[in-house]
């Protein structure tokens, strides 16, 4: 059967890729950010999975205003990296997990979350960035087949924290029924607290996200006891997509041992946190 | 019930536009129309004629001059979507920080240095810190 084996909890800001693309990363404005990055990458490059589960949202690259799904799933062979307006990133096309999808999918459906499936997507920075984190180098290929999670953030009402908690959850249920001995890794992606429009842009709150940061971890009920107006309150208007973060952690152990996170800021207008947690119970020292 | 109710004023929090069913609605034709200017042979269109390209997407007269004149608080206010509204901006070679700029009465300059200090920590659209 298939099992969870680690969660990766990161931003997904398009300038982290492009300081990567642009060879940016040692620049003083970036390097703490890629140093931050350092031990996670070093414990993932050990722990390769067969699959992953990419929990993300499309920022007008993929999906148009004219259907706004609030959760769906890819089922494609293969996702192209869009092109955002600029060229598209010199990274690997994304391939897929077909049989996957579609048994996740069905799992998810019985369990009342009823995905709008997508056979075509063009993935954007939402997805490919949080690859790069994990993968700075991936060559011609990334490391293992994805399936896309979408959700819905950036058109209210997005769904609430409460039902992305019990989305993830149905979904390691999904995955720990899948008939095939895989190695399966999750991506919750998003955050940390900022705004971009507004008199309020460029908001960020450290003291929200240290507390996002430690209870996504060890008491993920009370992050999804959050409100809409709670999160956008908190986190900015745009940090409300925090909420990604706990689809990945519903799907986990309820114990869970934390490799390693880090948090800076800013990343263009953002504060970037990245979390990794093996999904296996803290051993006794 | 209106549709234009102004951005921001779903929950009590000033300075924060919330981008809501009711926005998105007002907005569809305007984001529908930056959403083209992911393609470069829709940009070359555009820049050779921005008002014919607006009226071909359906955007109503306030949206056009907002358009044309790069009032891109304006363009908020009258149902954009900042993922959206950022095509046009990079379209420009517009950054997010510039645009940050716009929205909060500083430059580009100045908005960069607020986040390089540490984010804005104002709350409720009051500068507290
Ligand atoms: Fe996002």
């Amino acid at each position: 059967m298939a099992e969870v084996v680690w969660g990766l909890a990161t931003s997904h800001v398009p300038s982290i890729g492009a300081a990567m693309d642009r060879g940016k990363t040692e620049d003083p404005n970036w390097k703490a950010l890629f140093d931050g990055y350092a031990p996670a990458r070093a414990w993932l490059a050990e722990h390769r999975p067969d699959v992953a589960v990419v929990v993300y949202n499309d920022h007008a690259n993929g999906i148009d205003l004219d259907v706004v799904p609030t959760f769906a799933i890819g089922t494609a062979e293969h996702y192209p990296v869009a092109d955002e307006g600029f060229g598209r990133r010199p990274v690997p096309d994304v391939v897929g997990d077909a049989d996957l999808s579609l048994h996740l999918l069905e799992s998810l459906v019985d369990e009342g979350f009823d995905l709008t499936v997508f056979q075509e997507l063009d993935v954007d920075h939402g997805l490919t960035v949080p690859l790069s984190v994990w993968t700075p180098d991936p060559g011609e290929a990334w490391p293992c087949p994805v399936v896309p999670l979408l959700v819905n953030v950036i058109q209210y009402p997005q769904p609430t924290a409460a039902r992305c908690y019990a989305l993830g959850q149905a979904l390691g249920r999904a995955i720990r029924s899948y008939p095939e001995d895989q190695k399966v890794a999750l991506l919750g992606t998003g955050g940390m607290s900022h705004q971009l429009a507004g008199a309020r842009a460029g908001f960020i709150n450290p003291e929200f996200d240290a507390m996002w940061m430690e209870a996504i971890e060890t008491d993920p009920a009370r992050l999804a006891a959050l409100s809409r107006e709670e999160l956008i309150r908190q986190a900015g208007s745009e940090g409300i997509e925090l909420i990604m973060w706990l689809i990945m952690r519903g799907a986990m152990d309820e114990r869970i041992t934390k490799v390693h996170s880090s948090y800076f800021v800013p990343a263009s207008n953002t504060a970037a946190g990245i979390a990794l947690f093996d999904n296996r119970a803290p051993q006794p020292a | 019930m209106s549709t234009d109710t102004p951005a921001g004023s779903r929950f009590d929090l000033p300075g924060t536009p919330v981008f809501d069913g009711q926005t998105s609605r007002r907005g569809l034709r305007m984001n529908k129309m930056f959403m083209s200017l992911r393609s470069e042979a829709n940009r070359t269109r555009f820049l050779a004629d921005e008002a014919g390209y607006c009226r071909e997407f359906g955007l109503t007269p306030e949206q056009e001059r907002a358009v044309l004149d790069r009032d891109w608080q304006a363009m908020i206010d009258l149902g954009g979507s900042i993922f959206y509204v950022y095509k046009l901006a990079v379209m420009d070679g517009r950054s997010m920080q510039y645009l940050g700029g716009v929205f909060t009465g500083m430059t580009e300059e100045e908005f960069v240095a607020a986040m390089r200090a540490g984010g804005r920590r104002d709350t409720g659209g009051r500068r507290d810190g």
